[in-house]
């Protein structure tokens, strides 16, 4: 298994299924002479010409919808947008065209598309560059969510993205491309609708997603040397959503931390927790707790935007809370 | 099915078919508001009495193997495609047997099979949409054209902005054969379009995308025909979009829940009247002699039969079974709980 960079699994995957696929191609703003904005696309204008690699004007609206259109002739459109917040340009395509198409045409047409691109908060990007879109995408049904949290996340739910039948609104992280790990070669998939155990533990689970991953394994390691043990479930896709997993774990474990990036009012965690209420009342034997990203816009000021996002000490306090 | 015509014009023939097909498609309608009325059709339904014409003469001028997107206001695209009328008014009715499995209704018809890529709801919506199907039909080389209708208000979208920027430039590399064809019925609901246009001259806007454009008569089908042919071969031949505006008037409310139409004299309705697609046909045919009062009746009664057959098709067709509900949502199992 190669050790890639999480950038360099989705490049080769979008390769790889190029490659296989002549229907697949990519369009997006500078994604070509440019490169893309976080070099994913770098040199694929040169290998696949500008019939399938399309560098767009800035027209969100226009060239998402374009991409619908395209896919229901049957082609197999990839898109970057250059931050998820820029897709609210294009929200009415996204929603109201791509995720419903299959429905009100009685299952005549379909959209194979895939959106891909940064999601959440980078680096001082203050508040209109840092939004993470999860709960708003995650909530209609006809769209598949993905937000894979490691090089070989991102390898194999880009395939299973390519791939699938029906749009998909897939997540990555401007903090995540650079970060490197091994990638199984060849034809990898992960299917959608399967959460990952990226930790075993037997005092309490940590749900999570996308980047917020790390800090809870760093926060699950932190524990361990106090004693603690938290099962970590990356639940990989959204929608669907394994709840099924999550479900399995708490029977174990008994209490249940729920992390997201940004969220809070209305947010995945808040989904996810009353998943666990439903289905695992009786096993708790203490209240499901959640850390969220605080309830503002994202501030520029480095101290603030910290304060503004979860991390490990926040990790690290709810889970002494729910296992006190 | 609309006639189609061989090169290089429409002759008497054609006309009759073309006056059958409108008279049909009117009769259709006239029978969906009955049945709005009678309130088995619910929702919204959007008459495209008065604009016959256009319909007739832009799917007249293409071939069977292209396709076409288009707004809410979509019956008449479909059965004039040779879409079963039972399947349409079942679709109006809500049940099983509709085009759509009675999930889509009046504004998102679809026959994809007959190259009919659907009716949206979200003016402006589908034109990102008719772009992008035109690129994708010149991806592999072929001559398909993708022919698109939207109304006057469409234009003071966003989405139409982006979407023909974008099919100048595609254009520009042979890789959008488009068709735009605007029906400016004068309104956009109750706002007319010197009130909702900086620049009233709507055709004038496809200049800014470098779209070659015209203004035809749109209550006149083969006046509609002799524009959009060319325009239909040019961009078939080229692989660039090319746009008509179609001067039209729908005499219908704008959705046939509207009671008052306060923005519109019924004088103005009256004069458009006057230029009726189907009377004006009428007229023509009579005098070529093609047409007598007993061969317009024989056509009327006709154009009722069929409709009431597909009265009775839908009438009798069950509602959707209630596994339906969570059918077509996806096109694949899935994994995870919801
Ligand atoms: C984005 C959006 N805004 C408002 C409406 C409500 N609405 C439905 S039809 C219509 C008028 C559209 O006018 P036009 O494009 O000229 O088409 P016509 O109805 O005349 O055929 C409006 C405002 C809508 N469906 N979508
Ligand atoms: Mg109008």
């Amino acid at each position: 298994m190669p050790d890639l960079t999480y950038r360099d699994a989705l490049k080769s995957t979008l390769v790889e299924e190029m490659d296989r696929d002549p229907r697949v191609l990519l369009m997006g703003e500078d994604i070509g002479v440019y490169g893309g904005t976080f070099l994913v696309t770098e040199g694929l204008l040169a290998r696949y010409g500008p019939k399938r690699v399309i560098d767009t004007p800035i027209s969100e609206a226009g060239f998402i919808g374009c991409g619908i259109g395209m896919a229901m002739l049957g082609l197999r459109p990839v898109i970057e947008v250059m931050t998820w917040n820029f897709s609210l340009i294009a929200a009415d395509q996204i929603i109201q065209n791509a995720a419903k198409i299959r429905y009100f045409s009685g299952g005549q047409a379909g959209v194979p598309m895939v959106i891909r691109g940064p999601n959440g908060a980078g680096v001082q990007l203050s508040a209109q560059h840092s939004q993470a879109l999860e709960a708003l995408y995650g909530y209609f049904p006809g769209l598949y969510v993905a937000a894979p949290a490691t090089p070989a996340d991102a390898r194999g739910l880009l395939r299973t993205a390519i791939r699938a039948s029906d749009p998909v609104i897939f997540l990555e992280n401007a903090s995540l491309y650079g970060l490197r790990g091994e990638v199984p070669d060849g034809d990898y998939v992960v299917p959608f609708g399967r959460a990952a155990v990226a930790r075993h533990g037997r005092d309490v689970t940590l749900v999570t997603h996308g980047r917020t991953l790390h800090m809870t394994l760093a926060a699950a390691a932190h524990l361990a040397a106090d004693g603690v043990e938290c099962d970590v479930i990356d639940l990989r896709t959204l929608r669907p959503l394994d709840m099924a997993t999550v479900v399995e774990s708490v029977r174990r474990t008994h209490r249940a931390v729920v992390i997201e990036d940004q969220g809070g009012l209305y947010g995945v965690a808040g989904e996810v927790m009353a998943g666990i209420y439903e289905r695992a009342f009786d096993d708790l034997d203490a209240p499901v707790v959640r850390v969220s990203g605080e309830d503002v816009p994202m501030p520029y000021a480095r101290t603030l935007e910290l304060l503004a996002q979860p991390n490990e000490a926040k990790i690290v306090e709810a889970v002494r809370r729910t296992v006190a | 099915m609309v006639k189609k015509v061989q090169h290089p014009g429409v002759d008497t023939d054609v006309l009759l078919e073309w006056y059958r097909s409108m008279v049909f498609v009117r009769h259709f309608e006239e029978q969906a508001e009955r049945s709005f009325r009678r309130g088995k059709v619910g929702g919204y339904l959007h008459l495209y009495i008065g604009q016959e014409a256009v319909a007739v003469g832009v799917l007249g001028a293409i071939r069977d193997d292209d396709i076409i997107f288009a707004s809410y206001r979509d019956h008449a695209y479909v059965l004039l495609r040779g879409t079963d009328p039972g399947a349409v008014m079942a679709e109006l009715y809500g049940k099983s047997t509709g085009l759509c499995k009675g999930k889509g209704g009046s504004m998102h018809l679809f026959d994809v099979q007959r190259g009919f890529y659907g009716g949206y709801g979200v003016v402006g919506g589908h034109l990102p949409l008719a772009v992008g199907a035109a690129y994708a039909l010149r991806y592999d080389h072929g001559d398909r054209v993708c022919v698109c209708f939207l109304g006057d208000g469409a234009m003071n979208t966003g989405a139409f902005h982006e979407a023909l920027n974008l099919a100048g430039l595609w254009g520009h590399a042979g890789l959008c054969p488009l068709v735009l064809v605007v029906e400016n019925n004068q309104y956009g609901m109750g706002t007319s379009v010197p009130r909702s246009s900086a620049v009233p001259a709507l055709a004038s806007r496809f200049d800014a995308y470098d779209i070659p454009n015209e203004v035809c008569d749109g209550m006149d089908p083969q006046a509609v025909y002799d524009v959009v042919r060319r325009g239909v071969d040019e961009a078939r031949r080229t692989g660039r979009p090319w746009a008509v505006e179609t001067l039209t008037y729908r005499y219908a409310a704008h959705g046939a829940a509207d009671l008052l139409q306060p923005y519109r004299a019924k004088s103005e309705v009256q004069e458009w009247r006057q230029r009726d697609p189907i009377a004006q046909t009428e007229q023509r045919l009579r005098h070529a002699g093609a047409l007598d009062d007993a061969k317009v009746e024989a056509i009327a009664a006709e154009a009722e039969r069929r409709v009431q057959e597909a009265v009775t098709f839908a009438e009798a067709s069950p509602d959707p079974a209630p596994e339906e509900l969570y059918t077509d949502v996806y096109g694949e199992a899935r994994d995870g709980d919801r």
